[in-house]
C-alpha cells in the first residue's frame, strides 16, 4: 500500500488521552487507587557494604498505627532478578526482597507498613540496626577479581551463558570479532585511541516508582503498578514471593514516564510482600530521593576505542572494549553492554575490514543499574562517534565528509550487527538533509563572537534496534463490538509515548474505520494478550505488526459472519470499509449488523488474537548536529541549535515521532552537559534530588529542529521501524565535538561542566 | 486547626494539622490534578494559583492559605481548554504527569503577558520540568494558540 | 521529614519576637528550605498577616518588607529603574516563577545562605536591616554576627547608587550559582560583593585605588585580578576553588565594563 493512500497511518492525530492528561483528569496510580490502604516505606542502608548483625523492630512495632515490619528473616530465600526480561532472563538471580547483606547505600534493610505516613516515618526512626560494616567495592576498575565479593552467596545463579561469575564480581563477559583487528590496525595510517566515560544517569521520569497491591476476591494478589512490563512483573513478583504465577494479576494505568526505568521491578516487591503477608491493601510511592539513590539508572560505562583508518579517511578497523558497572545487582547488566558495541560499530560497516568487541560487566557496591533509553548504545555511540570526530580532526577532514565516506548504506550486511542486512536505511539521506537544514557549511567553522564567546558545531550519527530479535513477543486482540466499533487489547504499555494511539491508528487503517471507532485497552496481565512489554524500541515494530495480523484475521472472521448474513459462500464476499459485501457488488452487510448478529445466535467469534515476533531487529538511523556558544572566560556552554534528521521507517504518527525525538535530544543534552553522579568516599550519591541532579530546563536546550527521512521497512507494520530510544544517542558526541572545536580539548568524560571546559580538564 | 478558604470558587472549611502541606491538602480534597514530582521545590508539578499567583503547593502550609483563594486545574478547566488543544495538536502532552503544573503556570503566564515572546514563555515556564517532550512541542503549541488568537481578533 | 506541632499567625511583631525566642520555634519565610529539613518544629510563626509583603519607597530608600516575594524584586519598576535591572538579574535564575513567588526577602536574608543571589546584591548596595529586637544595623554587620533569635522586619535599600550591576555564573540556567558578583558605584567609589564562593557573600572595596574612579579595560582587569586573589574560595558539588577564582576575575571585569557602558 502506498503511503499517500493511508487515511490514518502517517497522520499527526492527537493522542487519545491527550485532553484528559492536559486537563489534569485523574489517570495515574495514586489518583485511582484507594487512599485508605497501608502506607509502605523502606528503611535503607547507610552503608555501601555491610552485614546486618542485629535488627530490633520491637520499639517501632509499638508505635500506634504501625501494622507490620519485615526484615530479612521474613522473606523467601529464593533468589530472583528484578529485570523485566523474557524468561530465562540473562540477568542473574542475585536478589532477595530483603537480604542480610546490604550492598549499596540505599539498599533495603526493612519494610514498614502503617495506617498513615506519620506512623511509618516514626517507626523507620525507631528500628535499631547493628551493622558489621564491610569494605565496599567502589571503583569499578578494580571490581573484577577483587578479593571483596559483592555476591559471595552460594544461592546466586545465572540462568544464561553470559560469562557471569559471582566469585569474580562478574555479571557478564564476552568477546566477539570479525576479521583480524590487530593485523588491520597495525597496517593503518592512523589509529585513534580513547577511553570514554559515561555516568549512571537517571531516567528521572516525573512520576516516581509506585505500586498498589491488594488481595482480590479470588484470593489473588492484585497489583497496580506504574510499569512498562505487566507480564514480567507477574513472573518477578511470583518468584520474589515464591508463590504460583497464577496467584498474581498485574495491571497498569497511565504511566508518568518510564524511559526504561519501569522496565525493572523497583517498588513492586515491597507492597506486594506486605499485602501477601497481611492480607491488607498497601501502597508504596517512591520519593524522588529514593528514585535517585535506589532506582535503576543507566549503566556507568568506560568504553575503550581503537579506530584504524587510512590517510584518505577510510575507516578500516574498530576495536571496542567496554567496562560496565552494574552496581550491586545485575539487572540488565549482561544485555545493556552488548549494545555499546553492536549498535556503534555497524554504523561504519561500509569499508570496515575487521572489528572486535569485548566487554566485562562488574558488580560494585553502587546503586544497581538498569534499563535507560538507549540501553548501552548511548554509551557506545558517545565513544565511537567521538573517536570518529577525533579522526576527522586529526586528518583535517570535515567530519560530515568522513562519515559520508564510511557510513553503512542500504543493502549492506553488518557483521557487527549479527550479520543483519540494512534493508531499510536512509542514513545517507539523513546526513544530506541534516547538513542542509543545519547550515553545516556555515556553522562548522569556529566563529569568534567577541567578549570571549565562540561558536562551533559538532555532528554524530546513531542507530538502535526495533525490538529484540527472536525474543520479543507482541500481541493484539481485536474484537468487533456493538454498532460496529472495535476493541483493541494490547499488553504493550503506553508510558506517554502514545503507543495506544499509534496501535489504534494501525487498527483503524487496517479496518478502514476512523480512529474513534477503535477503543484501546491495556495493559493487564489477566486480560491483555501476552506482550513482552514496552521496551527495546519494540512496540511500534513488533506489537504493531501483531495488530496488522490480528486485523487481517478478524476481517476473515467478519467475512464468515457476513457471508452467512448474505446467504452466500465465504469466497464470494470481501471486507470493505466497515462492511462485508458481495464481490459482485450486489449486496452488503454493515459492521453494525454483523456486530448485532455476533451477539445473537452466533457461533463464530468476531475477535482475533495474533502474536508477532521478528527474527531481525531493523535499526532506525539518525543524524544530529549541534551548535554551541562557549564562553571561554567562564566555561559556560550554551546549546544554540540542535538539528536532527531521523530514519525511523514510516513515522506512524509524525507528531508523536517528532516529540519523541525532541524529548530524547534534550535528555541527551542533559547527559552530556548537566547530569552528574558523584559519590562520597563511603559510596553515597550526592546528586540525590532534582536540586542537585540537574535536568535540563527549557532555558538549557536551545532551539530544536527535527525532520524525517524515511526508509520503508518491509517487515514492519506500514514500513515502520522504531523511534523511542535512538533519539538520545547523538547529543553527547555532537556536543563534545562542538566543545572541542571551541576550546581545543576533547572531553571524553561526561558530563562536560563549565569547570571542566574552562580548566581544560577531562576527568 | 481549622482553616477557611475558597477552593476553586467554593468556600471550604477544613480541619488541618499544623504541618499539612497545601499539596497534600488539595489532593485529599479531590484536586488530584495537583502532583508531586520532587521534595525540593524544583519540578513545578504542584503549581496552583494562590489569589491568582502561581505558587508551589509543596512548599506552602495549608494553614497559610487560611482566608485566601486557591485555584487548581479542576477549577480552571475552561480557561485551560482554550489553549491546551493546541498542545494536544503537537503531541506535546506525552506522559502528562507534568501537564497540570505546566498548564497552571501557562495560565498565569498568559494572564500576565497576553502576547509573550518565545523568550518570555521559556523564562516564565522555566520552573516547570518536563522529561518527555523536550519542551519544544509545548512552545509550538503555545505559539500556535497565540497565533490563532491573534487571527481571531483580527477578524 | 519536617513536623510542626503548632502554627501561629503572628498578630504583632512583638508577639512574633516573643514566640521566636524558644529553641524549637521557627519563623516561616517561603518555607522552601525549611521544608526539606528533617526537623521537629514546636511552633511555626507566620508573619504573613503583618503586612510585610510590601515594597515602599521613601525619599532616600526602598524598603522591602520581610515577606516580599523574590518575584516582586524582579518586577518592581522602581527597584529595577534604580539598579538598571540588577534586581531582576539577581533573582530571575532562581528555579522558576512559582518558586520566586514563594521565596521571601526575609527568608533569603535572615538565612544568610552562601548561595544567595539576593544577599550578594543587597550587600553591594550597602543595605540595612531592621530587626524587631536588635533594631537597625547594616546588612554587612548582620551577616558578620553569629546566628541569633530575632525577627527580620524589613530591608532598607538606600538610593543614590550611580550604577549597579549583577552577574552570576551557573552550571545550568536555574541552578544555584557557582559564583555571584554584584557591584555598586556610589559617589565614585565601588563596592563589590562576591557570593556563592560557596560561602556567604562578602564585601570588598577598591582599597588600592586600582580603578581610581575610572573604569578602563586595563583597570577592570586589574580589579578582577585583585579580587580573584583576595576572595577566599572553596569547593562544593558544583565547582572547585580554582574554577571560582578564575571566573571571579572574569565576572568582576565584565561587571565593571558593563557599569561603564551603562553610564
Amino acid at each position: 500500500m502506498a503511503q499517500q493512500d493511508w487515511s490514518t497511518v502517517g497522520k499527526p492525530v492527537r493522542k487519545k488521552d491527550a485532553m484528559a492528561l492536559l486537563l489534569g483528569k485523574p489517570a495515574y496510580l495514586d489518583d485511582l487507587t484507594p487512599k485508605d490502604c497501608l502506607v509502605v516505606k523502606v528503611l535503607r542502608s547507610p552503608h555501601a557494604h555491610a552485614l546486618i548483625e542485629e535488627i530490633d523492630t520491637e520499639n517501632a512495632e509499638q508505635i500506634p498505627g504501625v501494622a507490620a515490619i519485615f526484615t530479612y528473616r521474613d522473606v523467601p530465600q529464593k533468589r530472583f532478578t528484578m529485570a523485566g526480561q523474557t524468561y530465562p532472563e540473562p540477568s542473574p538471580y542475585d536478589r532477595l526482597i530483603l537480604d542480610r547483606r546490604v550492598r549499596f547505600v540505599g539498599d533495603a534493610v526493612a519494610i514498614v507498613a502503617g495506617e498513615n505516613e506519620a506512623a511509618v516515618d516514626r517507626a523507620l526512626k525507631r528500628i535499631r540496626v547493628r551493622y558489621q560494616v564491610l569494605e565496599p567495592v567502589l571503583d569499578f576498575h578494580t571490581a573484577k577479581d577483587n578479593l571483596i565479593l559483592v555476591h559471595p552467596e552460594e544461592s546466586w545463579r545465572s540462568l544464561c551463558p553470559v560469562g557471569a561469575d559471582n566469585r569474580r564480581n562478574l555479571c557478564a563477559s564476552e568477546t566477539c570479532q570479525d576479521g583480524d583487528v590487530d593485523r588491520i590496525l597495525a597496517g593503518c595510517d592512523q589509529v585513534v585511541e580513547g577511553v570514554y566515560h559515561t555516568k549512571a544517569c537517571q531516567q528521572a521520569m516525573m512520576e516516581t516508582f509506585r505500586t498498589y497491591t491488594e488481595i482480590d476476591p479470588y484470593g489473588r494478589l492484585h497489583v497496580v503498578s506504574s510499569t512498562q512490563i505487566v507480564f514480567h512483573v507477574r513472573r518477578i513478583l511470583a518468584n520474589a514471593l515464591d508463590i504460583p504465577k497464577s496467584k498474581v494479576h498485574v495491571e497498569k494505568f497511565r504511566i508518568g514516564g518510564g524511559f526504561g526505568a519501569k522496565q525493572t521491578v523497583v517498588a513492586e516487591v515491597y507492597p506486594a510482600l506486605v499485602t501477601w503477608k497481611t492480607g491488607r491493601p498497601a501502597k508504596m510511592i517512591y520519593t524522588r530521593q529514593e528514585c535517585q539513590t535506589a532506582g535503576t539508572p543507566r549503566h556507568e560505562m568506560e568504553v575503550r576505542v581503537r579506530l584504524g583508518a587510512s590517510n584518505d579517511g577510510t575507516i578500516r578497523a574498530l576495536d571496542v572494549y567496554t567496562l560496565s558497572n552494574t552496581g550491586a545487582y545485575g539487572e540488565h547488566g549482561p544485555t545493556t553492554v552488548g549494545l555499546s558495541g553492536h549498535k556503534s560499530i555497524p554504523l561504519y560497516t561500509h569499508s570496515l575490514e575487521a572489528f572486535r568487541f569485548a566487554y566485562d560487566v562488574v558488580y560494585t557496591n553502587h546503586q544497581s543499574a538498569g534499563a535507560y533509553r538507549g540501553y548501552g548504545a548511548t554509551q557506545g555511540i558517545f565513544a565511537v562517534e567521538t573517536a570518529v570526530n577525533e579522526l576527522a580532526d586529526r586528518l583535517g577532514m570535515d567530519p560530515v565528509a568522513l562519515r559520508e565516506k564510511n557510513m553503512v548504506r542500504e543493502g549492506q550486511v553488518m557483521p557487527a550487527y549479527y550479520n543483519e542486512r540494512a534493508d531499510a536505511c536512509a542514513l545517507d539521506r539523513c546526513m544530506t538533509r541534516c547538513k542542509e537544514l543545519f547550515h553545516w557549511e556555515e556553522k562548522f567553522p569556529v566563529r569568534d563572537m567577541g567578549n570571549g564567546k565562540v561558536r562551533a558545531a559538532g555532528v554524530a550519527m546513531a542507530m538502535q534496534g526495533s525490538g529484540i530479535s527472536g525474543v520479543d513477543v507482541g500481541s493484539a486482540t481485536i474484537k468487533l463490538s456493538d454498532e460496529g466499533f472495535f476493541n483493541l487489547s494490547i499488553g504493550a504499555a503506553d508510558m506517554g509515548t502514545g503507543c495506544d494511539t499509534i496501535l489504534a491508528q494501525m487498527a483503524a487503517e487496517c479496518m478502514e474505520c476512523s480512529l474513534d471507532d477503535v477503543a484501546v485497552f491495556g495493559a493487564d496481565s489477566d486480560a491483555s494478550p501476552y506482550d513482552s512489554g514496552s521496551y527495546a524500541s519494540s512496540t511500534t515494530y513488533v506489537t504493531g505488526k501483531a495488530v496488522e495480523k490480528a486485523c487481517e484475521e478478524l476481517k476473515d472472521r467478519l467475512c464468515q459472519v457476513g457471508a452467512e448474513l448474505l446467504n452466500c459462500p465465504r469466497e464470494e464476499v470481501e471486507y470493505a470499509r466497515k462492511a462485508v459485501r458481495r464481490l459482485d457488488g450486489s449486496a452488503q452487510v454493515s459492521l453494525a449488523d454483523i456486530a448485532t448478529k455476533s451477539m445473537c445466535g452466533n457461533g463464530t467469534a468476531v475477535q482475533a488474537t495474533c502474536s508477532h515476533t521478528s527474527p531481525i531487529s531493523p535499526p532506525p538511523f539518525m543524524v544530529g548536529m549541534a551548535e554551541v556558544e562557549v564562553d571561554r572566560e567562564t566555561g559556560s556552554v550554551q546549546v544554540l541549535d540542535y538539528t536532527a534528521v531521523v530514519d525511523c521507517g514510516t513515522p506512524i504518527n509524525p507528531n508523536l515521532a517528532r516529540v519523541q525525538t525532541e524529548g530524547g535530544i534534550v535528555q541527551g543534552i542533559g547527559m552530556a552537559l548537566f547530569e552528574d553522579v558523584t559519590y562520597t568516599p563511603e559510596g553515597r550519591i550526592l546528586e540525590d534530588s532534582l536540586m542537585q541532579y540537574k535536568l535540563p530546563t527549557r532555558l538549557d536546550m536551545g532551539h530544536l529542529q527535527v525532520e524525517f527521512e524515511s526508509s520503508y521497512e518491509q517487515t514492519g507494520p506500514f514500513g515502520a521501524k522504531s523511534i523511542g530510544e535512538i533519539v538520545i544517542n547523538t547529543p553527547a558526541p555532537a556536543l563534545a565535538q562542538a566543545i572541542f572545536r571551541a576550546t581545543g580539548t576533547w572531553h571524553r568524560n561526561l558530563p562536560i561542566t563549565p569547570e571542566k571546559v574552562l580548566l581544560g580538564r577531562d576527568e | 486547626m481549622e482553616i477557611h478558604l475558597n477552593l476553586n470558587g467554593k468556600p471550604l472549611d477544613a480541619e488541618v494539622r499544623a504541618d499539612t502541606l497545601l499539596l497534600d491538602f488539595l489532593r485529599a480534597h479531590g484536586c488530584l490534578s495537583v502532583k508531586r514530582g520532587c521534595e525540593t521545590a524544583n519540578c513545578g508539578l504542584c503549581t496552583v494559583l494562590l489569589d491568582g499567583t502561581p505558587v508551589l503547593s509543596c512548599s506552602l502550609l495549608a494553614a497559610r492559605v487560611d482566608g485566601r483563594c486557591v485555584q487548581t486545574l479542576e477549577g480552571l478547566q475552561e480557561e485551560a481548554g482554550g489553549f491546551v488543544t493546541f498542545i494536544a495538536d503537537q503531541g506535546a502532552e506525552q506522559c502528562g504527569f507534568c501537564n497540570p503544573g505546566f498548564v497552571m503556570n501557562t495560565i498565569a503566564l498568559l494572564r500576565e503577558y497576553p502576547d509573550p515572546t518565545d523568550d518570555q514563555i521559556r523564562a516564565y515556564l522555566a520552573g516547570n520540568l518536563c522529561r518527555c517532550s523536550g519542551y519544544e512541542g509545548q512552545l509550538r503549541g503555545i505559539r500556535a494558540y497565540l497565533n490563532h488568537k491573534k487571527a481571531e481578533e483580527a477578524q | 521529614m519536617l513536623t510542626i506541632d503548632q502554627y501561629v499567625r503572628a498578630e504583632s511583631l512583638e508577639q512574633a519576637y516573643e514566640l521566636c525566642q524558644k529553641r524549637n520555634h521557627v519563623v516561616l519565610g517561603g518555607m522552601l528550605w525549611l521544608k526539606m529539613q528533617d526537623r521537629k518544629v514546636g511552633t511555626a510563626i507566620d508573619l504573613c498577616g503583618l503586612g510585610l509583603d510590601r515594597i515602599t519607597e521613601t525619599e532616600r530608600a526602598f524598603e522591602l518588607g520581610a515577606m516580599v516575594p523574590l518575584r516582586a524584586l524582579e518586577t518592581h519598576e522602581g527597584l529595577n529603574a534604580m539598579t538598571r535591572g540588577a534586581f531582576a538579574r539577581s533573582v530571575e535564575h532562581i528555579v522558576g516563577v512559582q518558586f520566586r513567588n514563594c521565596a521571601t526577602v526575609g527568608g533569603s536574608v535572615f538565612g544568610r545562605f552562601g548561595f544567595s543571589d539576593v544577599l550578594t546584591l543587597l550587600l553591594a548596595l550597602d543595605a540595612r536591616v531592621v530587626l524587631q529586637g536588635a533594631g537597625e544595623l547594616s546588612l554587612e554587620e548582620f551577616c558578620a554576627r553569629p546566628p541569633f533569635r530575632d525577627i527580620l522586619v524589613r530591608v532598607i535599600v538606600p538610593k543614590g547608587a550611580e550604577g549597579t550591576v549583577y552577574l552570576s555564573q551557573r552550571n545550568s540556567a536555574t541552578d544555584f550559582p557557582v559564583l555571584t558578583c554584584a557591584i555598586a558605584r556610589r559617589e565614585g567609589a565601588f563596592r563589590f560583593a562576591i557570593g556563592a564562593r560557596p560561602g556567604r557573600a562578602r564585601v570588598y572595596l577598591d582599597e588600592k585605588g586600582l580603578l581610581s574612579g575610572r573604569i578602563t579595560r586595563d583597570s577592570a582587569l586589574a580589579m578582577g585580578e585583585d579580587l580573584s586573589r583576595r576572595v577566599p574560595m572553596g569547593d562544593n558539588l558544583r565547582a572547585g576553588a580554582e574554577y571560582r577564582t578564575k571566573i571571579c576575575q572574569a565576572l568582576v571585569r565584565r561587571g565593571l565594563l558593563k557599569l561603564e557602558e551603562a553610564r
